[in-house]
């Protein structure tokens, strides 16, 4: 894979764990078959981020308010691979679990921890993000014109 | 003046106690869980959200329960927690033309690129009081689905803007304003007007908006779009060096389309406000995007009719219900001080009233 297709694939993973919830994490991350030893580059961090939004929506950037964010960042033992977690919320034990998915998924692991933790919460994700569409879908609506002024 | 006094530690110990009590109600009634305020009364959640200026729908509803309901003291307490936070960062502007939007609604045009989408609304409801909801058990019927195709929602505004009709906003590069880094100064720049909109006090922001339609300060504005639903939320991660996606965020975005603006030189074109806000809040981003056009009048080369939604100290000034209920509610603490001073001048212009009008009597 190119830099640019890592990126990608990491960006990828990391924005599935930042949202992902918290015991169907936790749940997944108990199937793996090893947790390997770390040590902490920073500890779990509760902070807030400040959300930007856009003047007109395409405009010039203004400070809309803050949401809660946990941050950590760790180092598996005995190697030089770093995890980063960034999760939405304040949940310290669901930052630990994204940085450990991160550090495996650059390791040989990464297939078993793609098959065994992010395809199925990309799968409940695009299932809960496709109930909301299709309910949405469903209140769409059908004009029908009665009379016209002009007849 | 303030004088320190001592004494009431038991009265406050115990009125406390008892707060805590009043706050439970009857015992023989099951308590409320976080997670039921935040399911149930997910718009309180919202409000307490966009106004607290923290989106952490979980604190909210605890908020809401510590307040027992009271939705300016879940503001207050949100306040007071966000300023415990370390600041990690900013996020990217969110991009809310990429909207998994669950409503999205245009006043303007009937069919517009990728429909009118109703959502969960309450618009068209009868408001009728729904007595099957006081009897307990009965689950909702599951809403209907349809297939849910990927149309594209564009604004619009970007297609008005592709006949010129509508004004453009302007990108900046420029690092917004913050006011809770900074104290709010005037005159304010639009960036700084939109943050202090967006977490002012639904109620004011709304009288705002209601005296524009009413004449004071008019605007003529139509909901040009009304969206709500998700968005990504991204920031920049210095270690990594791109960016992620660090939540996803529930917003309500309105665009108005507003009376022209041109010139000699300029043909005319519509004019925009705008408005955003955290969460399911209607009434609150209409109001904002009236207000924020209101007060653009200068920009805009509009006269000053001197009414209050044009006079953005008064506007950004009042705002804040924190602010205000934090000054308002202050005057019910002890005064006795200043109180004694002013009971003691009134004494004294009565004596001397009355020794002034006694010689007159006699004569």
């Amino acid at each position: 894979m190119t830099q640019a297709e890592n990126t990608e694939a990491r960006r990828n993973w990391l924005g599935l764990l930042a949202t992902a919830p918290g015991d169907s994490l936790a749940a997944l991350c108990d199937r793996l078959a090893n947790r390997p030893d770390f040590d902490w580059l920073r500890p779990p961090e509760i902070g807030s981020v400040m959300v930007r939004g856009r003047t007109g929506g395409t405009g010039a950037p203004f400070n809309l308010g803050e949401m809660t964010v946990t941050r950590c960042a760790l180092q598996l033992r005995g190697s030089d691979v770093v995890g980063h977690g960034y999760v939405q919320g304040r949940d310290k034990a669901r930052a630990e679990r994204a940085a450990l998915i991160d550090a495996l998924m650059q390791t040989d692991a990464a297939q078993a921890v793609r098959a065994t933790v992010l395809d199925p919460l990309a799968a409940a994700r695009d299932q809960a993000r496709g109930a909301r569409a299709s309910r949405a879908a469903a209140t769409r609506v059908e004009f029908f014109t009665m009379a016209r002024g002009e007849d | 003046m303030y004088v320190a006094v001592k004494g009431g530690e038991r009265a406050i110990d115990n009125a406390h106690a008892w707060l805590a009590e009043e706050r439970r109600g009857d015992t023989d009634i099951a308590e409320l869980s976080i997670d039921q305020i935040r399911e149930q009364l997910a718009l309180a959640v919202n409000r307490v959200m966009a106004e607290g200026s923290l989106y952490d729908p979980d604190l909210a509803a605890l908020a809401i329960k510590q307040a027992r309901g009271d939705l300016i003291e879940a503001i207050f307490l949100i306040r007071a927690y966000r300023t415990t936070l370390p600041r990690l960062g900013h996020s990217e502007p969110v991009d809310t033309g990429a909207m998994a939007c669950e409503r999205r609604i245009s006043a303007t045009f009937k069919d517009l690129p990728g429909g009118q989408v109703l959502g969960p609304t309450f618009d068209y409801t009868h408001r009728l009081l729904d007595f099957a909801l006081a009897a307990e058990g009965d689950a909702a019927p599951p809403a209907p689905q349809a297939p849910a195709d990927d149309v594209p929602k564009p604004r619009v505004s970007d297609f008005l803007n592709r006949e010129g009709l509508i004004e453009t906003q302007p990108d900046s590069d420029t690092p917004p304003p913050d006011l809770t880094r900074a104290p709010l100064e005037f005159p304010a720049e639009r960036a700084l007007r939109l943050q202090s909109l967006a977490r002012g006090d639904e109620g004011f922001v709304l009288g705002m908006a209601y005296s524009t339609q009413r004449g004071y300060g008019r605007t003529h504005a139509f909901v040009g779009e009304l969206r709500m639903g998700q968005v990504a939320v991204e920031m920049e991660i210095p270690e990594l060096g791109f960016a992620i996606e660090i939540g996803e965020i529930t917003l309500t975005e309105c665009e108005t389309v507003n009376q022209f603006k041109g010139s000699k030189t300029e043909p005319a074109q519509f004019t925009r406000g705008y408005g955003l806000v955290f969460g399911h809040s209607e009434r609150k981003a209409i109001s904002m995007s009236l207000v924020d056009r209101a007060l653009r009048w200068q920009e805009l080369g509009e006269e000053n009719s001197g009414a209050p939604a044009q006079d953005e100290e008064f506007v950004l000034a009042h705002a804040d219900n924190i602010q205000a209920m934090g000054f308002l509610e202050h005057i019910k603490l002890p005064h006795y001080v200043d109180f004694q001073s002013e009971l003691e001048l009134v004494r004294k212009i009565r004596a001397e009233a009355s020794q002034a009008a006694t010689p007159e009597a006699a004569e």
